[in-house]
């Protein structure tokens, strides 16, 4: 397996990460807990990790509603989390 | 993407089910095409390690590339507009596809209940969690409670182990009766045996049958979860909670197709074929069967659907192996304490924050919907419908296109249907 790695931002900070990582793995390695919030407001984060709940919503260069455990992480990609 | 593409036979679904399909049917002069959603096949068993191909498919696949299969990494299928013709979409871009027979091994997703705190951040379903550690997430150092029914529990438990987790408990909520009754069954399925032994050696020790969560909680995130077993409850701080009770199918593109379901399963005749002609089904949709099951059902789909008969001992395996997953249902049924841990303001809806005391009441989920919201978002009911069902006895909703949020554009190729734009 390569282990390249990428580097992207996430709400603005630098991340580096291993090619293949998807964008949800990144933002968990990152620290960051919460991926969105729900309707009363309250933190959200993955939960199947494989595109069914759209809990991991975040906004991937600047769409919104993307489905972060789909998504592959690329270099230069502006990720942002709504916690 | 171009326009439109015209096949003999497409499979939906890249993974153990699908690529059988796809070996069986795929022959010199026939255009068969193979759809995924995910970045590349596998489906969930053999889901890609950090978007590469696994070892273990990574020469079949070859072989479907050397044939000619023509392959859609990453795009979901998401309407049926017209007769013998589907939608997908990838990146933003959309098209069509035409079929003569089709194949739907589009697999199964995880059942989650809702208990007081599963909505916190880190709490996530088995599998789920199994997919984001091969998608990179790092488990290294990190507590972990593993918890739910059914023998992915020990699957997982020992692959978090080997990524460097620590997991402080797998807790089964089915009785140790049925554990054991089981591992008498595996004597007579060799395969699973070794399996088995190997699991118990890795992580037989964190085992607590007849346990369960009871809650889990935190502030921002996850802190802790208690576990119970009806008459003692034990608090574990943890990282991450992994929780799912077994797998349900996904029906949505079958109902959608028009294909008849029965007991929660789509219905197939010995050939794989569904209610509607030449559209066939195979794997975890006709009955959650494993790895083995899926494989058979995949290649006996894959041959009649290419107008070829199929060798009788694939089909008297299937046979076996349906056997089988019987005996995983009667072993991991689900307890009746399950249908209790929601508190009143427990969220059962994630995606429009319906809580338990706001359904409780309405006879059908039907009902529920138009009063409530619940089922009406980004998921479509997803995780909230069959846990209502298990929860309320509900039946199933009734599935629309698009099958999941698509902007307008992606609509345009259909003439006529009420389309209903779930909120995002
Ligand atoms: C999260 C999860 C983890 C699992 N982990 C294991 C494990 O570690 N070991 C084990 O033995 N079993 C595991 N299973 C059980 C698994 O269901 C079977 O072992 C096996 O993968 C079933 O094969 P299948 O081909 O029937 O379905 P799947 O492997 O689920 O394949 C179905 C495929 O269809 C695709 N698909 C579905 N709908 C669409 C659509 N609309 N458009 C495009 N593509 C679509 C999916 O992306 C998926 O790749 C897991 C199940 C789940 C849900
Ligand atoms: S974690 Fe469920 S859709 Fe991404």
């Amino acid at each position: 397996m390569s282990e390249e790695r990428i580097q992207l931002k996430i709400n603005g900070l630098p991340v580096e990460v291993a090619q293949g990582t998807s964008v949800a793995a990144a933002i968990l390695n990152s620290g960051r807990t919460s991926f969105r919030q729900s309707v009363d407001e309250e933190s959200r984060g993955p939960v199947c990790g494989m595109g069914i709940c759209f809990e991991c919503r975040v906004s991937v260069n600047g769409h919104p509603h993307i489905r972060a455990c789909m998504t592959t992480c690329e270099a230069g990609m502006e990720v942002i989390t709504f916690g | 993407m171009g326009k439109t593409a015209k096949f003999d036979v497409l499979i939906i679904g890249a993974g153990p089910a699908g690529i059988a399909a796809a070996m069986a049917a795929s022959e010199p002069g026939k255009c068969v095409g193979l759809v995924d959603e995910n970045s590349a096949p596998g489906g969930q068993i053999y889901r890609a390690l950090k978007g590469q191909i696994q070892n273990s498919i990574s020469s079949q696949i070859k072989t479907l590339d050397d044939r000619g299969v023509i392959r859609f990494d990453g795009a979901t299928v998401y309407d049926a507009p017209r007769p013998n013709t589907l939608s997908i979409t990838k990146g933003g871009e959309f098209q069509t596809l035409e079929y003569e027979k089709l194949i739907l091994a589009v697999g199964a997703r995880e059942l989650f209940l809702p208990f007081p705190g599963w909505t916190l951040p880190n709490v996530m379903g088995v599998g789920g969690l199994q997919a984001l550690v091969k998608a990179g997430l790092d488990v290294k150092g990190k507590r972990i409670v593993v918890a739910g029914t059914g023998p992915l529990l020990l699957a997982v438990g020992d692959f978090l182990k080997k990524y460097g987790a620590e997991v402080l408990a797998i807790a089964e909520q089915a009785p140790i009766v049925n554990l054991l009754r089981f591992s008498t069954n595996l004597l007579s399925f060799s395969s699973k045996i070794g399996q088995g032994i190997s699991l118990i050696g890795s992580v037989g020790t964190k085992i607590r049958p007849g346990t369960w969560v009871a809650s889990a909680s935190g502030t921002r995130a996850l802190n802790s979860v208690i576990l119970s077993n009806g008459k003692t409850t034990q608090e574990l701080e943890c990282d991450y909670l992994a929780c799912a009770y077994g797998f349900v199918p996904n029906l949505e593109l079958p109902l959608l197709l028009g294909c008849a379901v029965e007991d929660g399963f789509v219905q197939v005749d010995s050939t794989q074929q569904t209610s509607v002609q030449n559209v066939y089904c195979a794997g975890e949709p006709t009955g959650i069967g494993g790895i083995d099951l899926s494989t058979l059902e995949g290649t006996i789909a894959g041959y009649f659907a290419n107008q070829n008969d199929c060798p009788t001992l694939v089909l008297k395996a299937r046979d076996r192996w349906k056997l089988f997953s019987k005996k995983l249902d009667a072993t991991f049924a689900l307890r009746t304490e399950l249908k209790e841990l929601a508190s009143p303001d427990t969220v059962v809806c994630r995606c429009e924050d319906v809580r338990m005391s706001q359904l409780v009441g309405w006879e059908s989920s039907r009902a529920a919907k138009l009063q409530t919201r619940c089922g009406m978002g980004a998921c479509q009911g997803r995780i909230c419908g069959p846990a209502t069902r298990f929860l309320l006895n509900w039946e199933h909703g009734t599935v629309r296109p698009p099958l999941i949020p698509v902007p307008l554009a992606g609509l345009e190729t259909r003439t006529s249907a009420v389309i209903e734009q779930p909120e995002n």
